[in-house]
């Protein structure tokens, strides 16, 4: 089909260190048409739309505009083409008015000395906003203007650049619902003016009010693309979900039972430790939030037993146990650590009363890039090998040793950079830092989040293995099959609040997006 | 299931990379031998022992500086107040050394305490107030050099005691600078290599965030780093007291500015992290090599300082090459 498309992504395929994040995904764009796309985390979605802008080459597959291939090397490029993205994190300069931003990087300038024309540049963007028809002054400081009109000013931007393409990453994320109205408006304009836009949201009635087409990936994959009016919410969720779990071994699996029968056969499901009857309460948070993160979360979790937390992107689940673990306190409510209130405004607090936890960040809250492997994994429980303030080199050498054995970390040795291993094998690392500090909860973030599919197994059954020695693991999991294999509880997250609590042996993965999907 | 990128890693020529290898641990070693070998063969003055000697004892200030700013360099900050602090601590123990007042280690611990309180108010007000190293220590170096002029009246504090001055003199022939430095050095190397402490400032500057979700206290281990970097600042007052007998309130102008330096020439990371005392020694001593070298070769200070930049930046500018 040469004639119809402005651009076509066909055959795209990406990894990341081996791990496989686009496999043979095709996209086709018209003029004047709302394209979304569709999928859960981690489903592809944002690096097909960043191989389109220019920031991920793809490894395979080829890019067509008006039909004749191109190579998009660089988003200056993607932009030159005419293809423009919207971030989800808006990157303005706060300090420069909206005309400023608006013609970044190509202001009207006399040609000897480069002397920016004030009154082009105004006159300029006011064009472009007109074309948008928002009212909002050129002269503005960025930084006074709210998500939505930040929002504008990029797309007046990216129409500077004669942008034919549009990509917008969930843009009503957070933006209230007029706003949201507005913006839809302004697409509706684009639309006229004969813009493609590539819309990603998580927002399933956007979807239905101002999309023409569907495209839903899975995994990677490439599930199909439909015409929206063939869709309806219940079929589009399915496509979104409904997938095997590469590697079961979640407490059903553990019991010797298969994941989907347990319930209806109905047999009592739970981790070895509660089988024998109901354990103590190790971790009970009452009520607490943190004003624009989370709001009045409560649960409690037994001693040997997994309780994951699932979500979308944004759904409070990371704020809320950064704020158990004391990396940012909660200003409200209740955490008690085996029956006894306790104070937690540093993750040094948490640690003491037996908390621990693998941040999803493994870069930024867990490894430090300057130190070797061996004193990556003893930050934590260095006090363990000294005596006094002494570090007795060979208890910690014994114990780093140990560990590398324990969790079977692929390493040349305890003096290696710690940034040459692998991400599954960095993510052991800090794994065993946190359980070299003894806790008796563990809450891991997100742990699988960009390892390969034998250190995600190695994953699971070290999660296993914590609860059946009487450990409390909180478990987040954007990864559905993943949450609900492992978890023994399932809290759902939305907007902040916890909106369900669902017994994984008796839900389905449609059942838990339709909790955390926003209404 | 097989791990093909294990032992399969693309191998350089052996020889290239053991040369690198050996260049980026021992690079500053070779150059001062180098510059040792170039300055004995220009001059038969250089490989004295009354030459190398002086060397040692023209060291010994920035080298106790050098140690002390080390520990603040490692955890990712600066202390540009060296100098004035210098300054004021010699002005202070001055002012407890006239003869027959106080004993003359009551004078070297008014210098020392002087120092560290300097570092602590730096560091106290970086960890608590949240204000910028570069800014903090700033502003303590305009601070400090006004303290100094007040406590002295503008004027150099004389009349110092024969048992503080004694302090810059010799024991068995070694000039006692210079064994200063070398205890602290090793004190300073040993506590960084063995003790917890130690490690924690090289994880608060390779990873502030993942040293605070370690369970380490990052604003303990920073007002540690200043407190220390203060004291030994102190004691170096102390030392330049005593050695041009006087409390100068102008002394020690930009001397930060060598003793920051040395230690980046020694390969410590301006970010933080990496680094340590044995490299910052050597640092030091090829930036008084080849000072003296210049000396001896009747090279005008004026180009001497010309050198001096040329080498910190390519010193530097070495280092980044062979990492990348």
């Amino acid at each position: 089909m040469p004639s119809g498309f402005i651009l076509q992504a066909r055959n795209i395929s990406k990894a990341f260190a081996g791990v496989k994040a686009l496999v043979d995904v095709s996209l086709a764009l018209r003029p004047g048409e709302v394209h979304a796309l569709m999928g859960e985390n981690g489903a592809g979605k944002s690096t097909l739309m960043k191989v389109l802008a220019g920031l991920h080459p793809a490894d395979s597959g080829e890019i067509l505009l008006d039909g004749r291939p191109i190579v998009l090397g660089s988003p200056q490029q993607a932009l030159r083409s005419g293809i423009a993205m919207i971030h989800q994190e808006l990157m303005p300069i706060p300090d420069l008015s909206v005309a400023e931003n608006i013609l970044l990087g190509h202001e009207p300038a006399s040609r000897l000395l480069g002397w920016i024309d004030r009154r082009a540049l105004q006159r300029e963007a006011r064009r472009l906003l007109d074309l948008l028809e928002v009212d909002l002054p050129a002269t503005r400081k960025m930084r006074q203007l709210s998500v939505a009109q930040m929002q504008t000013v990029e797309i007046a931007k990216a129409l500077g650049h004669n942008a034919r393409v549009l990509i917008m990453d969930e843009p009503t994320a957070a933006i209230s619902d007029r706003e949201v109205e507005a913006l839809l408006g302004v697409i509706a304009m684009l639309r006229r003016r004969g813009v493609a836009i590539v819309y990603i949201t998580h927002k399933l009635d956007e979807v239905f009010r101002i999309a023409d087409t569907i495209t839903v990936l899975r995994d990677g994959f490439h599930v199909g693309t439909y015409p929206a009016g063939e869709l309806d919410r219940q079929a589009l969720i399915s496509l979104m979900v409904g997938r095997p779990l590469a590697h079961p071994v979640g407490p059903a699996c553990r019991a010797g039972l298969p994941v989907g029968p347990a319930c209806r056969a109905g047999l009592p499901r739970a981790s070895p430790a509660r089988q024998a009857g109901p354990t103590a309460v190790a971790l009970s948070v009452r009520n607490l939030g943190r004003s624009g993160a989370f709001t009045n979360v409560s649960f409690d979790v037994r001693q040997g037993e997994i309780l994951g937390i699932t979500g979308l992107m944004g759904a409070g689940r990371t704020e809320l146990v950064s704020a158990i673990f004391g990396l940012v306190p909660a200003d409200a409510g209740e955490i008690h650590v085996a029956g006894r209130p306790v104070q937690i405004r540093h993750p040094a607090q948490a640690i003491r009363h037996g908390i621990g936890m693998v941040s999803e960040d493994r870069q930024r809250f867990g490894l430090v890039p300057t130190m070797p492997v061996g004193h990556n994994m003893t930050l934590a429980s260095l006090a363990a090998c000294c005596l006094g303030p002494f570090i007795r080199h060979a208890k910690e050498a014994a114990v780093v040793a140990a560990g590398i054995r324990a969790l079977a970390i692929k390493t040349t040795g305890p003096g290696e950079a710690v940034g040459r291993l692998s991400g599954g094998n960095q993510q052991k690392v800090v794994l065993a830092r946190s359980l070299l500090a003894g806790p008796s909860i563990i809450i891991l973030d997100e742990p699988t989040r960009g390892i390969d599919v034998a250190a995600k197994a190695e994953v699971y059954a070290l999660v296993a293995q914590l609860a059946a020695e009487g450990k409390s693991v909180v478990l987040v999991s954007s990864e559905l099959p993943e949450a609900l294999a492992l978890s023994d509880r399932l809290l759902v997250m939305r907007q902040g609040r916890v909106v369900a609590e669902l017994n994984p042996s008796c839900t389905s993965q449609e059942e838990v997006l339709r909790y955390a999907m926003p209404l | 299931m097989p791990c093909p990128s294990e032992s399969g890693m693309p191998r350089r020529s052996g020889v290239s990379t053991a040369v690198r290898r050996l260049l980026q641990r021992f690079g500053i070693v070779i150059a001062l031998v180098l510059v040792g070998a170039m300055l004995a063969a220009a001059t038969p003055n250089f490989l004295t022992t009354a030459n190398l000697i002086n060397v040692a004892r023209q060291i010994s200030l920035n080298g106790i500086l050098a140690v002390g700013v080390t520990f603040v360099l490692l955890t990712g900050g600066v202390d540009l107040s060296l100098g004035s602090v210098v300054a004021l601590a010699g002005v202070i123990a001055a002012g407890f050394a006239h003869p027959g007042d106080y004993p003359a280690a009551v004078a070297v611990l008014m210098g020392i305490l002087t120092g560290m309180a300097c570092g602590a108010a730096n560091g106290l007000v970086i960890t608590r107030g949240r204000v910028a190293p570069f800014i903090v220590t700033l502003g303590m170096m305009t601070v400090a050099r006004g303290l100094a002029l007040v406590a002295s009246g503008g004027k150099p504090v004389s009349n110092m005691s024969p048992h503080l001055t004694r302090l810059a003199g010799d024991i068995l022939g070694l000039p006692i600078p210079v064994l200063i430095l070398a205890a602290v050095s090793a004190a300073a190397w040993a506590f960084l290599a063995n003790t917890r402490l130690g490690r924690y400032v090289y994880a608060v500057g390779g990873n502030e965030n993942a040293a605070r979700a370690a369970g380490i206290n990052v604003n303990r281990v920073k007002l540690f780093a200043y407190t220390l970097c203060g004291a030994l600042a102190g004691l170096a007052g102390v030392v330049l007291a005593a050695r041009i007998t006087t409390g100068q309130p102008n002394a020690g102008i930009a001397y930060e500015l060598d003793a920051i330096a040395a230690v980046v020439i020694g390969g410590t990371s301006l970010s933080g992290g990496v680094g340590g005392v044995g490299g910052t020694l050597l640092g030091v001593l090829l930036m008084g090599v080849i000072n003296n070298g210049l000396d001896l070769l009747n090279v005008s200070s004026y180009y001497q300082q010309i050198v001096k930049g040329v080498i910190i930046v390519g010193a530097v500018w070495l280092d980044r090459r062979q990492k990348e």
